[in-house]
């Protein structure tokens, strides 16, 4: 699960990882108090989407920048007044973009340096890493391609947790002086806590700044979460912002299924994650475009077949439709009655080509064929894909 | 010999009075699988009934291990209380452990994983489909099941095969049981992050496992441990291995964050995994329709008799 900016810096002066002071806003109205609580001089107005590349996108409308420096109080809240309720397209959202929905107002700081630190899992290690580089404010991507030497790595064992001498370490590899050391070693301590007793999959800081007076803070955050512990962090769950999740996902994550939108015509209902992507690979191989990713899981119902029919045939771009089961856990009868069913329900005009294979298999064929409806049967996952495609075409 | 599990192991269920659990006891008892015990805290002294089979239940894994002789658990306990079921485990002495239990927190598997770590008890999964050592009956009934595989469309052989995906994992069984290819042990490791057993852990016991003569490896984006075992494949695997990457189409902008693309190194891509394995003498599958094909081409390349 991801949040806004706003939100994890709240969590960030929660566990205290200093942060410039700032307010959001998600209305012109409120506009006026979120200021009044900044001091007065260069304030940034940021729009609050979750993509990156908010700096460089541009408004729908022409206006250009959802992250704008501005030398005063007055000009931020006009700047404010053309981001919200306006969509903003950056490169992260696609072309559609995504509408503002909220603005944050920062203090505009002087920068003496930028840095870039972020702490998520080591999968080769299984355990916690700290990533930090001395270029910051940039992508990180590059730095790593380019001059993958000014990017340290540390890695945390969860037994002791993290340990002072990785601390300095970090900090020394960062070139900081002394009195910044001290600071810089407060915020890791503080945003390893973070991301430790959160149950965060990530947390990126970037940049990480040093100023003139001497603070190192936290200039922008970006921090996600494990969905598999959200069951025991009410406050984070309390942080969701489902304008910015697509609706058909949301809606399948309410029956419990994994869908995310693509852009071919060739919708995929599969179960198991691994055969679902291996079954929108397939489709390409077969010169076919695949429409989503869905995994009904591993006990699917009826009830979730349908809803699953109803969310694919919600994409006005699909064309086709490819069940493809190989039941383990799931009776395979299950999954032909709730295809029936939704087939009925919907009145389906799409073609429709389904592979069964697995438990109760026979029963699953039966089901399928006795229904009079035109369902096209494929033997193996290369025929059902072949048959799809040419069915699209 | 097979790897991990025999037709003779003993297992105990851990969840067994729940739907989940129960259910698929229940599946592996059919198969002819020794389901010993089931453990339930708070429900020890009741039996769970099967058909003809009454499995006893204990309150604890170390009661029923020491009453029955269990050396294998499979957990199907829901996601809070797993990460414990599998230490219990590991206290208890067992040699293995496979998690079924799928959305356990990474940060629980990140400790757990630690406090394993030197210890003798093997962890395979979580979120994992389990393993099945194919048996000599009908449709290899009297094998070794634990987990939800479906049984009965493996057959007794030699062919290893390794996924981390569960239904992934029954289509390349399958293909090869069509083709009257039998498999010694078929292992799914899970798709979490952090998991107990690598892809080379399992190429590396199949690899000693003198039943074994052929491969199938199955991997996914993300992550490097299909490119680690292909590295070690190429050193030292004396046996044909036929290898599939799924996810060649998933889109690169839903994996999570940027960062995350540093530590996990350049070659978790699906093309990039793939070109390892055609680097390290591993036979590609073109598609998920072709895996058995895959590794009899391979097989047949090295003069190599599957069956």
């Amino acid at each position: 699960m991801n949040v806004h900016e706003y939100q994890a810096k709240a969590l960030f002066e929660k566990f205290g990882v200093p942060v410039p002071k700032g307010a959001a806003a998600k209305t012109p109205d409120e506009f006026i108090n979120a200021l009044a609580g900044l001091p007065e001089g260069p304030t940034m107005v940021k729009s609050q989407i979750h993509a990156g590349g908010r700096g460089k996108g541009t408004f729908t409308d022409g206006f250009k920048g959802g992250v704008k420096f501005c030398r005063t109080k007055a000009e931020a809240r006009e700047a404010a007044a053309k981001m919200l309720g306006n969509t903003l397209v950056t490169l992260q959202t696609g072309p559609a973009g995504r509408k503002v929905q909220t603005v944050y107002f920062t203090t505009a700081n002087e920068i003496k340096k930028e840095f870039y630190l972020a702490i998520l899992l080591d999968r080769a290690a299984s355990r916690p890493v700290i990533v930090a580089s001395t270029e910051g404010g940039v992508e990180i991507e590059k730095v790593a391609r380019e001059t993958p030497d000014k990017i340290f790595k540390v890695v945390v064992d969860p037994a002791y947790g993290l340990a002072d001498f990785q601390v300095r370490d970090l900090v020394t590899r960062l070139g900081l002086n002394a009195a910044e050391a001290k600071s810089a070693s407060r915020l890791i301590r503080a945003l390893y806590a973070m991301y430790w007793e959160t149950d965060a999959s990530m947390v990126e800081v970037n940049p990480l700044v040093t100023t003139p007076a001497g603070e190192v803070l936290a200039l922008d955050a970006k921090v996600s979460f494990d969905d598999n512990a959200l069951y025991r962090h009410p406050e984070i769950v309390a942080l969701r912002d489902l304008n910015e999740e697509d609706p058909k996902e949301i809606e399948a994550s309410k029956h419990s299924l994994n869908y995310i939108a693509l852009d071919g015509d060739i919708a995929c209902l599969v179960n198991g994650a691994g055969l679902a992507m291996s079954t929108m690979d397939i489709i390409k191989h077969f010169g076919g475009s695949p429409a989503n990713f869905l995994d009904v899981g591993g006990g699917a119902s009826k009830e979730q077949v349908v809803a699953a029919f109803n969310i694919i045939l919600g994409d006005p771009k699909v064309k086709g439709i490819l069940v493809n089961i190989f039941g383990g856990i799931m009776d395979c009868d299950v999954i032909a009655k709730g295809i029936v069913e939704a087939v009925r329900l919907v009145g389906l005009r799409l073609p429709l080509v389904v592979r069964l294979e697995g438990n109760n298999v026979a029963a699953g064929k039966a089901t399928l064929s006795a229904s009079g409806l035109t369902i096209v049967s494929g033997d193996s996952m290369a025929d059902a894909a072949q048959k799809i495609v040419k069915l699209v075409a | 010999m097979a790897i991990l599990i025999t037709p003779d192991t003993r297992i105990l269920v851990q969840g067994i009075t729940g739907d989940f659990g129960g259910r698929h006891a229940g599946l592996s008892l059919d198969y002819g699988t020794k389901v010993v015990a089931g453990v339930t805290p708070g429900k020890g002294g009741l039996t769970f009934e099967h058909g003809p089979h009454r499995v006893p239940i204990f309150n604890s894994v170390a009661d029923a291990a020491r009453a029955t002789g269990a050396t294998v658990s499979a957990i199907f306990v829901p996601p809070p209380f797993a990460a414990d079921a599998i230490l219990e485990c590991a206290g208890a002495g067992l040699d293995l452990v496979v998690a079924i239990t799928e959305g356990i927190p990474v940060r629980d598997m990140v400790r757990v994983k630690r406090a394993m770590a030197g210890g003798n008890t093997r962890l395979v999964g979580p979120n994992c489909p389990g393993i099945v050592t194919p048996g000599s009956g009908d449709r290899s009934h009297g094998g070794c099941r634990i987990g939800i595989a479906p049984g009965y469309i493996h057959r007794k052989g030699h062919v290893g095969v390794v996924s981390r995906s569960g239904t992934l994992t029954y289509e390349a069984v399958y293909q090869l049981t069509v083709r009257a290819i039998g498999q010694s042990t078929c292992v799914g490791i899970g798709g979490d992050p952090v998991n107990g057993t690598s892809h080379l852990d399992v190429i590396r016991m199949f690899n000693d496992d003198p039943e074994t003569r052929g491969i199938v490896m199955i991997g996914e984006i993300g992550g490097s441990t299909e490119v680690d075992a292909a590295r070690w494949i190429k050193a030292h695997c004396r046996k044909p291995v036929a290898g599939f990457i799924a996810g060649a189409t998933a889109p690169p902008g839903r994996r999570m964050g940027h960062a995350g693309a540093i530590v996990g190194g350049a070659e978790d891509t699906a093309a990039a995994k793939i070109s390892v394995f055609r680097e390290c003498g591993i036979e590609v599958a073109e598609t998920p329709s072709d895996m058995a094909d895959a590794l009899v081409r391979a097989a047949k390349a090295r003069g190599v008799a599957l069956n």
